[in-house]
């Protein structure tokens, strides 16, 4: 639609999020809130013409922009999205209008800051999907900590403190030995920070490719998170508002495995290679073992935060299915429905849960019973994402899990064995936790007093579900946007580099 | 020596600052108390006059002046233009503080200039004697300036201690030198310099000079193991005081250290070159882990400088000119960020009341949210989280010292940053999170508030558009280290 469509689609909701943040202190808050539906709005609806003029038969980079930034350091401006980045750009936009309308009553403290915080953090994280600059990417990618360290912080849980600085800190230690990577690649480059000039590296001794490799699963591992970097995430979760755990869950995660296609695997194929068997033990950990924790949590936004490790241990799973130096294109784009699924899915269990927080203060699953009496359309709509979180085919958790299993099972029986298990283990703990909530009689006073959702809640659950059974019925829509970008990813890192 | 060769021009601004600064001294004593905005807007022309003095005798080439002690290039006219702009906005943020404390007299603008003078003198100098003649009457201004607050005995205790140690750290300096003009036969920078490239000078002679003046360098710049007066000086000098010391005189002693080991001893690069990593590791590490401990903001914020200096240290240590560059900017951007964290301080200070300790800057968001804005991007900076001008700075002396090879000071230096980040992140906590402890209005002058408020918001803008700043850093490396 228009020529420079990423820069839009960046800049507007940060724009936005400004003139929020200018309306000042609490008295002008529902302008505020307008005012950041309309920058969310703004900023979903100029996303989408990058999905409908999608060239599906081109692999490459799309809707680019080159300006030169900061040439002394051989920096530039430089975005474009393919069929993978484009998809979360998209998620990302989507994620964030409903976040903007999730926090509508439930804020009361400083809206106008906790609005702007998200609309500043949804451009950046657009940022850094789009950049194809390895030092604009690590501006965006860095710069989104602020605004969700203050998130967690200013409107998080009674742990706040403790959970934004071990975010932060863990988050910033993958990162900044990224950087020492990003700047020995950038001499190797021949002098440019181009993500693709760092693809097209011809030559790097397997040892070098090894330690750089390290350094980038420090940073996306950290960010994933895989196990045993993880121990981040049910903190943050537990302790962030309901926004702050969709956008988390939904986005900020995928940015981890993102970055994982962008760089370790592309850069460094071989390193990525021989070290595959370790990421698939971790990942097959995550699956298992995080998945046989999640059963036992007696909070439910702990128990949704592991299950969302677990999940992101399919992603991660996903993308290391070697066989010889080809990787499968099953588990890739198995991974890649997985990640944009889960965004759904995910966004919808915190949301949900966030409902429930609303009305009873209480995150604990024995404070509920019964809930179903009072609030049957919402126990409908949750009966929904928890299935979609178990799996249950039609809808899209289904059809991300079936991929990468498919895709294991080509390349070694016993890890798709493995990785199956989440099936029932999913299936075990979100419906167990859902019958214990939302069955049964009614328990206490609390939920006695419980409301069913109101017209505003009603449309984020209706257009969270309407996603995610889309995804699941017709999958297709989007492998079709990936296919080729994801077949240009293998080849590519078929070619070695030693 | 005749009067044709005294080409004064390139030192025009200087003199004028020297003889506009009498003017007003004579003028001081002879008004009275109330009507002492007169010397203090004076105080602020000047400094202008000096910029638009800068501007105009600018010159690409490095002009010589006073039988060549003193020289005026690229790299001091941007300095010096940086210097003049940073003490005037340490008046615009001091002006209330100190006239809540009767300090707003005479002499504090008087100290100041003249310390500028000192400064100006160092950043110029290309010879041993003038360098020390700027250092010293930097230092001298310095030590009156804090002990100004007679009857406050912090005050006296702090400027003793400056006082004494700097006085051993400038004979150190001075013994240094002195053994450097034993092994060349001269104190002039570019003649040590061929002396000691065509190997006519004594090396064990020299490199015994050389540990000498780094050791001295390092108590000037507050580097460990020289660092001990730091926190000091920094907690016991009233706000604005400390605002003065750790701004501008940063960026002096930078150039003040580039101009002996770079300009002066180059050929010697590989000795100081270990020597300066070895004090980079140990400022990054002592400084960043000590802060975490403190309770003191202004003793927190000394602690830090000693890291940002270490971190300086390792452009300078590449020994390359974008290594150099990179330095600059470093120190460039360290005094804009100074500069916000005590002028806040300043700003939340009131007569009887001194903002000082990490408590005082609780639920400052709920008092003021645009002040805690302010201070947010200023920690976040000084952090090195982008996009944020901190960032850029530590970026690039990372990526000089990985040019050359040294990751695993690449490695120690982001690690100890990660460090940093924690003691950054807990002045935002409390600034965020916490609820005030205090809720009495803070009242801030109208200017300085919008000077302020120009100051932090520059710290985002260079973090966005970085460009500008990074080019003149390089272009005045280029300029004026080429041509020895």
């Amino acid at each position: 639609m228009f020529t420079n469509q990423l820069s839009l689609v960046i800049w507007a909701p940060i724009v936005a999020g400004l003139l929020v943040l200018a309306t000042g202190g609490d008295q002008r808050a529902n302008l505020a809130r307008w005012l950041a539906v309309a920058g969310a709005l703004i900023g979903f609806l100029l996303s989408l013409p990058l999905f409908t003029g999608f060239d599906n038969l081109n692999g490459g980079m799309q809707f680019e922009e080159v300006k030169p930034w900061i040439a002394s350091f051989g920096i530039q401006y430089h975005l474009g999205v393919d069929g993978i980045s484009m998809l979360f750009v998209i998620l990302n936009s989507f994620t964030t209008l409903m976040v903007v309308l999730a926090g509508w009553q439930v804020i009361q403290k400083r809206p106008a800051q906790y609005m702007a915080a998200f609309l500043i953090m949804s451009g950046l994280i657009n940022g850094a999907f789009a950049a194809l600059d390895a030092i604009l990417f690590y501006v965006f990618f860095e710069g989104m900590l602020i605004p969700m360290y203050l998130i967690i912080g200013v409107w998080g849980g009674p742990r706040r403190v403790y959970a934004s600085f071990k975010f932060f800190l863990y988050t910033l230690l993958g990162s900044l030995l990224m950087l020492v990577a990003l700047i020995y690649l950038y001499f190797q480059a021949g002098k440019t920070f181009d993500i693709q000039a760092f693809q097209a590296i011809a030559k790097i001794p397997l040892n070098v490719q090894i330690l750089l490799f390290i350094a980038f699963f420090l940073s996306f591992a950290v960010k994933v998170p895989m196990w045993p970097v993880h121990t981040w995430l049910p903190d943050a979760h537990v302790e962030a508002p309901t926004g702050g755990s969709m956008v988390l869950a939904a986005i900020t995660l995928k940015i981890g495995a993102y970055g994982f296609l962008r760089f370790a695997l592309p850069i460094l194929p071989d390193a990525a290679r021989e070290l595959s068997w370790i990421m698939v033990a971790l990942s097959l950990v995550a699956v298992v073992y995080i998945g046989l924790v999640a059963l036992v949590q007696s909070d439910m936004k702990k128990l949704v935060a592991y299950s969302s490790i677990s999940h992101m241990g399919f992603v991660t799973l996903g993308l290391f299915m070697f066989t010889g130096s080809h990787l499968n294109q099953w588990a890739v784009e198995g991974a890649l429905v997985q990640m944009v699924s889960h965004g759904f899915v995910s966004a919808g269990m915190f949301f949900c849960i966030g409902v429930m927080y609303d009305r009873v203060h209480s995150r604990n699953i024995a404070d509920y019973g019964g809930v179903a009496n009072k609030m049957p359309i919402f126990a409908a709509f949750m009966m929904l994402f928890a299935m979609a979180n178990s799996g249950l085919p039609a809808t899209s958790g289904f059809a991300g899990e079936f991929m990468v299993i498919m895709g294991a099972v080509q390349v070694n029986f016993w890890y798709a064995a493995l990785a199956a298990t989440t099936l029932i283990f999913g299936a075990a703990y979100t419906l167990w936790m859902y019958k214990r909530v939302i069955f049964g009689e009614v328990s206490n006073h609390h939920v006695e007093e419980m409301a069913d959702v109101n017209k505003r809640e009603f449309l984020v659950l209706a257009v969270l579900a309407i996603a995610v059974l889309g995804m699941g019925l017709y999958p297709q829509g989007f492998v079709e946007k990936m296919h080729l970008s994801v077949n240009d990813l293998i080849a590519h890192v078929a070619q070695t580099k030693l | 020596m005749n009067w044709a060769d005294l080409n004064l021009m390139p030192a025009l601004p200087e003199l004028f600052m020297f003889l506009a600064m009498l003017v007003i001294l004579m003028l001081d004593a002879f008004i009275s108390d109330a009507k002492r905005g007169i010397t203090y807007g004076l105080t602020l022309l000047t400094l202008a006059g000096c910029a638009a003095l800068q501007v105009y005798t600018y010159s690409a080439v490095p002009v010589h002046s006073f039988s060549g002690m003193f020289v005026s290039d690229a790299l001091s006219s941007l300095v010096k233009l940086a210097m003049y702009a940073s003490t005037a906005m340490v008046l615009v943020y001091s002006r209330q503080y100190i006239a809540d404390r009767g300090l707003f007299r005479g002499e504090f603008f008087t100290l100041a200039v003249f310390a500028l003078l000192g400064m100006n003198i160092m950043v110029s100098a290309s010879h041993f004697l003038s360098l020390y003649m700027g250092l010293e009457l930097l230092s001298l201004s310095l030590y009156s300036l804090i002990a100004l607050q007679r009857d406050e005995v912090k005050a006296t205790e702090a400027a003793m201690k400056y006082f004494v140690l700097g006085a051993l750290a400038s004979g150190l300096l001075l013994y240094g030198i002195s053994m450097i003009y034993g092994a060349t036969g001269t104190l002039d920078l570019a003649l040590v310099a061929k002396a000691i490239k065509m190997h006519t000078a004594n090396d064990m002679l020299l490199v015994f000079g050389l540990v000498f003046i780094v050791a001295g360098l390092c108590f000037k710049l507050g580097t460990v193991p020289f660092h001990m007066w730091v926190p000091d000086v920094y907690q016991g000098s009233a706000t604005a005081v400390t605002l003065m010391i750790g701004a501008a005189p940063k960026l002096a002693a930078f150039v003040f250290v580039l101009r002996i080991l770079v300009q002066g001893l180059e050929a010697m690069v590989a000795d100081w070159q270990a020597m300066l990593a070895l004090v980079a590791v140990l400022s990054m590490a002592i400084g960043n882990i000590t802060a975490i401990a403190q309770t003191n903001i202004k003793r927190m914020l000394a602690y830090s400088t000693i890291s940002h200096m270490g971190f300086l240290l390792l452009g300078l240590l590449a020994g390359t000119s974008d290594g150099y560059a990179a330095a600059l900017f470093y120190s460039l951007i360290y005094v804009l960020m100074s500069m916000v964290s005590f002028g806040i301080l300043l700003g939340l200070s009131r007569a009887g009341f001194e903002c000082e300790t990490l408590d005082d800057l609780k639920g400052l968001n709920s008092r003021n949210s645009w002040y805690a804005l302010l201070m947010l991007l200023t920690m976040f900076s000084m952090a090195g989280v982008p996009p944020l001008a901190g960032f850029y700075a530590k970026f690039a002396v990372i990526k000089a010292i990985v040019d050359i090879h040294l990751y695993w000071l690449a490695i120690i230096a982001v690690m100890m940053s990660l460090i940093g980040a924690f003691y950054y992140l807990r002045v935002v906590k409390n600034i965020y999170f916490d609820e005030a402890q205090d809720t009495s209005a803070i009242v801030m002058r109208a200017d300085m508030k919008l000077v302020l408020s120009i100051n932090a918001v520059a710290l985002l803008v260079l973090g966005m558009l970085p460009e500008r700043v990074i080019e003149l850093c390089i272009q005045a490396m280029k300029q004026s280290l080429t041509v020895i």
